[in-house]
C-alpha cells in the first residue's frame, strides 16, 4: 500500500469510527475516497471531471449497496445467503457495512443455519456502532437461551454476550448466571467465556461475577476448567483463596483439559504455588552455588541434597502439581510445553529443574518465531544454569540460514554457555561466524568473543590474538567492533599491552568508523605512559585533522592532548593549546564546553585554585573496567514465558511472581471433605444423563462439603437469591424496554 | 486474550481483519510497517513489537504475515503457536495458504475464525471439530450444514467437543478401512571446510493417514523403541502407557494428522548419507573465482538419494556464474545471489558435478568468506536411524484393516561450510 492510500485508509476509518453512513464498496475505492476528498474543493476543469467520474463510482457502489439490501428483504433465502456473504466479505477487507445492519439484522432468526452465522459475525462486529438496532435482535437469543439443545443455548449465549451494548447488561448478567448451572458443560464452558466479555464491559458487576467463577471453578467438567481459569485470571487473579478447595482437582484434572486450558491453568497454578508454598530451594544460597560448582558435579549434588532432605520436606500439594504436570512436557503444543518448563523453573527444586531441557531444545525445531521466544527463554536460564544446557551446546550452533534475531541469540547462548572446558570448542565455532556475511552478526560475535575473554581468564591472551588479526579485516564494522572490544580488554588488564596498542597506532590511519577511532585515542591517552614515543606522534596526526573528524573523536583527541600534557608537557605543549584553541571555536558546544573544562583544568593560571594541583589525579585516575555481561541478566525478574519477558518491560497486566512465603501457610485450605482418587476425576462424557448420575455418585459428598461451608454459605445463599430476584426485576424492565423498542421500529421500518 | 487479527501480503497490504472483541482500527499495523521496512529480510521482522496500547505477536508463513493485536499479558508462544494452527488449518481447507485462496474462500475463512476463538481465547482448534462444523469447500457446498440443521440437529453439532476424545469426530464410515504411516527422519547437520561433521542429529516424525470406520482403537509398538530420544505426542496418545511400556495406544483423529514426533538419542552416531568435494576459490585482484563441486553417496546402506538440491548464497560481489553441471539443470539469480542446483538422483557410478568460474564485480575486493552450501535430499524405504515399527493392532472394530508403513529419509538443515 503506497503512503497515500494508507492515508485514504486512515481517512476512512475516522469516518468509519465517527459512524457517518457513507456507502462504499468492492475496488477502487481509493478512488472513491480521493474523489470525495477532492469534490467540496475542486475548482479545476480537470479535477472536476475527476471527481464526476469518482461521483459516478460512488453511485454504482451506493447501488451495490441497495441491491445487497434488496437481497437481504427478499423472499428468496439463497439470495439473502448471497448477500450476507458478500457483507461478510465486506467486513473482511475492513469496508463499513454498517448501513446494512436493520436489514441483516430482520435475518437474526432465520432458519437457515449458514445465514443465521453470518448474520452472528455481522452483529457482534457492528451491535456496539448501533445499539439501538442491535436491540431487536435480543428477544431472540433469549428465547434461544431456553433451548432445548446445548449447542443452540450456547451459541445464544455466545453471541448475546458478544454483543457489547451496556444497555442489555442485565440480561447478560442473568444469562450467565442461569447458563454457569446449565446441565451441559459446553454451555457452562461458554458461560465462562462470557463472564470475561460482560467483565470488560461493565467491570462494575466484579462482585456478581466472582460469585459464578467461585461456582464454576467447582465444575468437574474438564471442559469448563480450563475457561473458568481463564474468566478467574481475568476478573479476579489476586482472589487466590478461590482456588484452594480447587486446588488439587485442577492438577488432577489437567493433564486432560485441552491444551489452550492447560497453559492457562498452569501459569495461574504457578503463582499460586508460590504464595502457598515453602521454597524447595535450599535458603537461596543454593541458588549462586549451583552456578558455581555443584551443578558440575552431580554427585555432591545429590549427597547434599540428601542432607537437606532432611530439613526440608516439601508439600504433597506441590508434589503433585509437578508430577502432574511432568507428562505435559511430551505436548505437541510447544505454549504447553513453555508453560511446564516455566513451572518447573520457578518451583521444582534446583536438581529437578533438568528435566525439562531435552523438551525445550526439542522446540529449537519449530517455526522461527517459536525458536525466538524459546531461545529467550533459554538464554535467562543459562546465565544462572549453565548445567542444564551444557550438554545439548552443539544445538545451538548458529546456521547460515537463520534469521539475524536468531542468530543473535543462539550467541548470546553460547557465551552464556562457555566454560574452561569447552571454551576451545566455542572459540572455533566463533572464528566462523566471524567471517560470516551478515555484519551485524560478525559484530555480536566480536562482542561475544570479548566477554568470553574477561569471564574466562585462561584464553584472554587468545583472544585477544584473534581480535588484533581480525584488526586487518577488510570490513570496516569488523574492525570497529573489534577495536571497541580490544579497548574493553585491555582495560581489565592493562599491565602488558604496549605491543596491542602500538599495533592500534600503525592501523589508526586506516580506520574511519568513529567509533572505532575515538576508542584507539582512548587508549593512547590512558596508557600513553606506555607508549611514550607514538602517542605525542598520534595528537600531531590529530592536530592536523581536528576539524574534520567526528565529535566522539574530537572529545577523545581534546582528551589526549590533556592527559599527554600532564605527562610530557615538553614535548606536546604546543599541541595542546593548539588543539585547545580549535576546541574552544567548536560548532558543538559540548566540545566548547569540555575544551574549556581542560584548559581551567591543566594549564596552570593564577585563577585556577585547588583543583589544578590535582589534574593529574583527576585525569589518570584508575578506571574501573567496565563489565562485559548478557544483555539478558536481569531478565529473570520477569516469570519465564510470558510477554513481560520477551519484551523486557513490564506488559499491562502483568501478575508479579510473588517470593515464596517465609513460613507455609496453612496446609488444610486445600483439603476437600472427601479426597477421591485420581481415576474419579476422568473427564465426563458430556451428556447429560451420565452427568446426572454422576452427581448422584458425589452427591452426597457435595452436600456433606456444602454443610461444611454451613452458615457463610447459607447466607450467601440467601442474599444472592434476593440479589437475583431483585435482578430478575430489574431485566423484565429492560425487556419491556426492548419489545416496545422493537415494535416503534419496525413501525417505522413499515412507513 | 487475541483481540484482533490482521493478514498482511508481502508487498504491506492488509487484506483481511477479524476482530474478537471491540474493533482495533487497523492503523495499529503501521508499527509493524515500520519494524517491516527496518528489516532488511522478510524473517528479521521481531515476532513480538510492543506498541503504545496495544502488542503485536506475527508469525510469517507463505510470505504472509498473520498479526495478531494483544491488549495485556499473555504468553508469546500461547498466541504464536494458534497463529500457526490458524494457517494449518487454512492449509488443511483450501490446500495451500495464499493471499489468493484466503480471497476466494473468505467466508469459510471468516467462520473458521469465528469457531476458533471466543473473546480472544481459543475454542475449536480440532481440525476435525472444525470440520465437522464448517465443511471445507471442496465438499458441496449446498449441503452447509451445521449447529441447528432442520432435521437431525443432535448428530450434526460438534459432537466432538463433548466427547472424551475430543480429536475424533463421531460415526466415521467408509468403505475401504485403511491406515497409512509415513515415518519421515531429517538429518539436521552441520558439516565444516574439512569433511568433518560439527553436529549432527536426526528428528523424526510419524505422520498418519487413518481412514477407519467407527471408534477403533489402535496400538502401534517398535522393534527399537529405545532410539526415541526425546518425544511429543498427539494428544490422542496414552502417555501412560507409553512411559510404562513404550507403545502406542490411541484412538486416532479421522483423516491426516502427526502422531509422534522424536529426536533420535545424541549418543547414537548419525550417518552422514552424502559427502561434498569443493573448491570454490577466489584470487586476489583477479574478477574471477573457481567453483567446482562434487557430490557423493556415503552410508546410504545402498538406497539411493533422490531429489539432491544444492543452493547457495554466493557471496555479495559475484556479477555471474558460468557453470556447468554434469547432470540437472542450475540457475543463478544475480539479484539474491542465489545458486540453486537441481541435481536429481545421485549415480555412484557417475558423479554428479558443477564446475566452472564466477565473475566478479571488477574491482570489488575478495570476498572474505566461501559460501555455505545448503543441500536438501530424499532417501526412500529407510528411516536412517534403523527405527523400524513392529506391529500395528486394531481393537474395538470387527473389520480387518488395511494397513501400510512407510519409510523417508530427508535432509533437515544439512549445511556444509565451506
Amino acid at each position: 500500500m503506497t503512503p497515500v492510500e494508507r492515508g485514504a485508509e486512515d481517512v476512512y476509518l475516522s469516518r468509519m469510527s465517527t459512524g457517518a453512513s457513507y456507502n462504499d464498496q468492492g475496488g477502487a475505492e481509493a478512488a472513491v475516497e480521493a474523489g470525495q476528498e477532492s469534490t467540496p474543493t475542486s475548482s479545476g476543469a480537470g479535477a472536476g471531471a475527476g471527481a464526476g467520474a469518482a461521483f459516478g463510482l460512488f453511485s454504482t457502489d451506493f447501488k451495490k449497496n441497495e441491491d445487497l439490501k434488496e437481497m437481504l428483504e427478499s423472499n428468496k433465502e439463497s439470495l439473502k445467503l448471497e448477500a450476507m456473504k458478500r457483507v461478510v466479505g465486506l467486513i473482511a477487507k475492513g469496508k463499513n457495512a454498517s448501513e446494512l445492519f436493520p436489514a441483516v439484522v430482520k435475518n437474526v432468526a432465520n432458519k437457515n443455519i449458514e445465514l443465521k452465522k453470518l448474520v452472528y459475525v455481522y452483529l457482534v462486529r457492528y451491535a456496539e456502532e448501533q445499539q439501538d438496532l442491535a436491540l431487536l435482535s435480543i428477544s431472540t437469543f433469549q428465547r434461544a437461551l431456553k433451548d432445548p439443545n446445548q449447542f443452540i443455548r450456547a451459541s445464544a449465549l455466545r453471541v448475546l454476550s458478544s454483543i457489547r451494548v451496556p444497555i442489555i447488561v442485565p440480561i447478560m448478567m442473568l444469562a450467565i448466571k442461569e447458563s454457569a448451572a446449565d446441565m451441559s458443560p459446553y454451555v457452562r464452558k461458554t458461560s465462562a467465556h462470557a463472564i470475561q466479555k460482560l467483565y470488560s464491559l461493565d467491570p462494575d458487576q466484579k462482585e456478581q461475577l466472582i460469585e459464578v467463577i467461585e461456582k464454576l471453578l467447582k465444575d468437574k467438567s474438564t471442559l469448563v476448567a480450563g475457561s473458568v481459569v481463564m474468566a478467574f485470571e481475568e476478573v479476579c487473579p489476586d482472589r487466590i483463596d478461590l482456588i484452594h478447595k480447587n486446588y488439587r482437582k485442577l492438577c488432577n484434572l489437567l493433564v486432560d483439559v485441552e491444551e489452550w486450558g492447560q497453559v492457562v491453568i498452569i501459569s495461574m497454578l504457578t503463582r499460586y504455588a508460590r504464595t502457598q508454598f515453602i521454597s524447595p530451594w535450599k535458603e537461596g544460597a543454593m541458588f549462586d552455588e549451583n552456578n558455581e560448582k555443584a551443578f558440575y558435579d552431580s554427585d555432591s549434588e545429590e549427597k547434599k541434597d540428601q542432607m537437606e532432605a532432611k530439613t526440608y520436606i516439601m508439600d504433597p500439594d506441590h508434589r503433585l502439581l509437578l508430577r502432574n504436570t511432568k507428562p505435559l512436557l511430551q505436548s505437541r503444543n510447544t505454549a504447553v510445553v513453555m508453560s511446564v518448563a516455566q513451572l518447573y523453573w520457578h518451583l521444582a527444586p534446583k536438581h529437578e529443574v533438568t528435566i525439562v531441557t531435552k523438551s525445550l531444545v526439542r522446540l529449537l525445531r519449530s517455526h522461527r518465531e517459536v525458536q525466538y521466544i524459546v531461545l529467550q527463554n533459554i538464554a535467562t536460564m543459562s546465565i544462572q544454569r549453565k548445567g542444564m544446557f551444557e550438554p545439548f551446546m552443539k544445538s545451538f550452533y548458529v546456521r547460515s540460514t537463520d534469521s539475524t534475531h536468531i542468530k543473535t541469540l543462539k550467541l548470546e547462548i553460547l557465551t552464556n554457555l562457555a566454560n574452561e572446558a569447552n571454551i576451545s570448542t566455542i572459540l572455533r565455532e566463533f572464528q566462523t561466524y566471524v567471517k560470516s556475511q551478515d555484519k551485524a552478526f560478525a559484530a555480536a560475535t566480536i562482542q561475544a568473543i570479548g566477554r568470553c575473554a574477561t569471564n574466562i581468564s585462561e584464553v584472554t591472551d587468545t583472544c585477544l590474538n584473534g581480535l588484533v588479526l581480525l584488526l586487518s579485516n577488510r570490513d570496516e564494522t569488523v574492525v570497529a567492533e573489534s577495536v571497541v572490544v580490544i579497548k574493553k580488554l585491555l582495560q581489565t588488564q592493562p599491565t602488558q599491552h604496549s605491543e596491542i596498542i602500538k599495533h592500534m597506532a600503525k592501523l589508526f590511519d586506516n580506520i574511519t568508523v568513529p567509533m572505532a577511532r575515538a576508542s584507539i585515542l582512548w587508549l593512547m591517552g590512558e596508557y600513553c605512559e606506555r607508549v611514550p614515543k607514538i602517542a605525542p606522534d598520534v595528537l600531531r596526526k590529530m592536530a592536523k585533522t581536528f576539524t574534520a573528524e567526528e565529535d566522539i573523536v574530537k572529545l577523545q583527541i581534546v582528551n589526549l592532548a590533556a592527559k599527554l600534557y600532564l605527562t610530557n608537557s615538553k614535548q606536546t605543549k604546543l599541541l595542546t593549546q593548539y588543539i585547545l584553541n580549535l576546541g574552544k571555536y567548536d560548532q558543538n558546544y559540548d566540545i566548547r564546553d569540555r575544551t574549556r573544562f581542560i584548559r581551567q583544568l591543566i594549564v596552570p593560571s593564577e585563577k585556577s585554585g585547588a583543583l589544578n594541583k590535582y589534574a593529574r589525579r583527576i585525569l589518570l585516575a584508575p578506571k574501573p573496567a567496565p563489565v562485559l555481561e548478557s544483555a539478558f541478566k536481569d531478565r529473570d525478574r520477569y516469570q519465564l514465558g510470558t510477554l513481560s519477558h520477551s519484551l523486557n518491560t513490564k506488559a499491562s497486566g502483568y501478575q508479579e511472581l510473588s517470593d515464596w512465603p517465609a513460613v507455609a501457610p496453612d496446609q488444610s485450605v486445600r483439603n476437600v471433605e472427601v479426597i477421591e482418587p485420581v481415576k474419579e476425576w476422568a473427564p465426563l462424557v458430556g451428556k447429560a444423563k451420565q452427568r446426572k448420575s454422576d452427581e448422584k455418585f458425589y452427591s452426597d459428598e457435595e452436600e456433606e462439603k456444602e454443610e461444611e461451608g454451613s452458615d457463610s454459605s447459607g447466607s450467601e445463599d440467601s442474599s444472592s437469591s434476593s440479589s437475583s430476584s431483585s435482578g430478575e426485576a430489574l431485566c423484565l424492565f429492560v425487556c419491556l424496554k426492548v419489545y416496545v423498542f422493537c415494535l416503534v421500529t419496525f413501525i417505522l421500518f413499515r412507513v | 486474550m487475541i483481540h484482533s487479527l490482521f493478514l498482511v501480503n508481502a508487498s504491506g497490504d492488509i487484506f483481511l481483519e477479524k476482530h474478537w472483541k471491540s474493533v482495533v482500527s487497523r492503523s495499529v499495523c503501521d508499527y509493524f510497517f515500520e519494524a517491516q521496512e527496518r528489516a532488511t529480510e522478510p524473517e528479521n521482522v521481531p515476532p513480538v513489537i510492543p506498541t503504545p496500547h496495544h502488542y503485536l505477536i506475527s508469525v510469517l508463513r507463505h510470505r504472509i504475515y498473520f498479526v495478531a493485536v494483544i491488549q495485556s499479558e499473555v504468553p508469546p508462544l500461547f498466541v504464536i503457536e494458534f497463529l500457526h494452527r490458524v494457517v494449518d488449518t487454512f492449509q488443511d481447507y483450501f490446500g495451500v495458504c495464499t493471499e489468493a485462496a484466503i480471497k476466494d474462500n473468505v467466508v469459510v475463512v471468516y467462520e473458521l475464525l469465528e469457531e476458533m476463538l471466543d473473546n480472544g481465547f481459543p475454542l475449536a482448534t480440532e481440525s476435525n471439530i472444525l470440520k465437522e462444523l464448517i465443511k471445507p469447500p471442496t465438499i458441496l457446498r449446498t449441503m452447509v450444514n451445521t449447529i441447528t440443521g432442520s432435521t437431525n440437529v443432535g448428530e450434526q453439532l460438534p459432537t466432538g467437543q463433548l466427547s472424551v476424545v475430543p480429536w475424533r469426530r463421531t460415526g466415521v464410515k467408509y468403505t475401504n478401512n485403511e491406515a497409512y504411516f509415513d515415518v519421515v527422519e531429517e538429518i539436521d547437520a552441520i558439516i565444516d571446510k574439512s569433511g568433518s561433521t560439527i553436529t549432527a542429529e536426526i528428528q523424526g516424525v510419524i505422520d498418519a493417514c487413518v481412514k477407519l470406520t467407527g471408534m477403533p482403537d489402535l496400538t502401534l509398538s517398535f522393534m527399537n523403541p529405545r532410539l526415541l530420544d526425546d518425544v511429543s505426542f498427539h494428544p490422542c496418545v496414552r502417555f501412560k502407557r507409553w512411559e510404562a511400556e513404550r507403545i502406542l495406544s490411541f484412538i486416532p483423529p479421522d483423516g491426516n494428522f502427526r502422531l509422534l514426533s522424536y529426536h533420535v538419542s545424541s549418543q547414537n552416531l548419525v550417518a552422514i548419507p552424502v559427502y561434498v568435494k569443493h573448491n570454490i576459490s577466489f584470487r586476489e585482484g583477479s574478477s574471477q573465482g573457481r567453483f567446482d563441486l562434487t557430490l557423493g553417496p556415503k552410508q546410504t546402506m545402498g538406497k539411493a538419494v533422490e531429489s539432491v538440491l544444492v543452493s547457495s548464497q554466493l557471496p555479495r560481489g559475484v556479477l555471474n556464474a558460468n557453470l556447468n553441471p554434469s547432470q540437472g539443470t542450475y540457475t543463478f539469480d544475480p539479484v539474491t545471489k542465489m545458486l540453486t542446483w537441481d541435481v536429481g538422483k545421485i549415480n555412484p557410478q557417475k558423479l554428479p558435478s558443477l564446475k566452472g568460474t564466477m565473475s566478479l564485480q571488477a574491482g570489488a575486493s575478495k570476498p572474505d568468506e566461501n559460501p555455505t552450501i545448503n543441500i536438501q535430499l530424499k532417501i526412500q524405504q529407510m528411516a536412517i536411524s534403523g527405527l523400524k515399527v513392529n506391529r500395528l493392532d486394531m481393537y474395538g472394530e470387527k473389520y480387518k484393516p488395511f494397513k501400510g508403513i512407510k519409510y523417508m529419509t530427508k535432509a533437515g538443515k544439512f549445511q556444509v561450510r565451506t
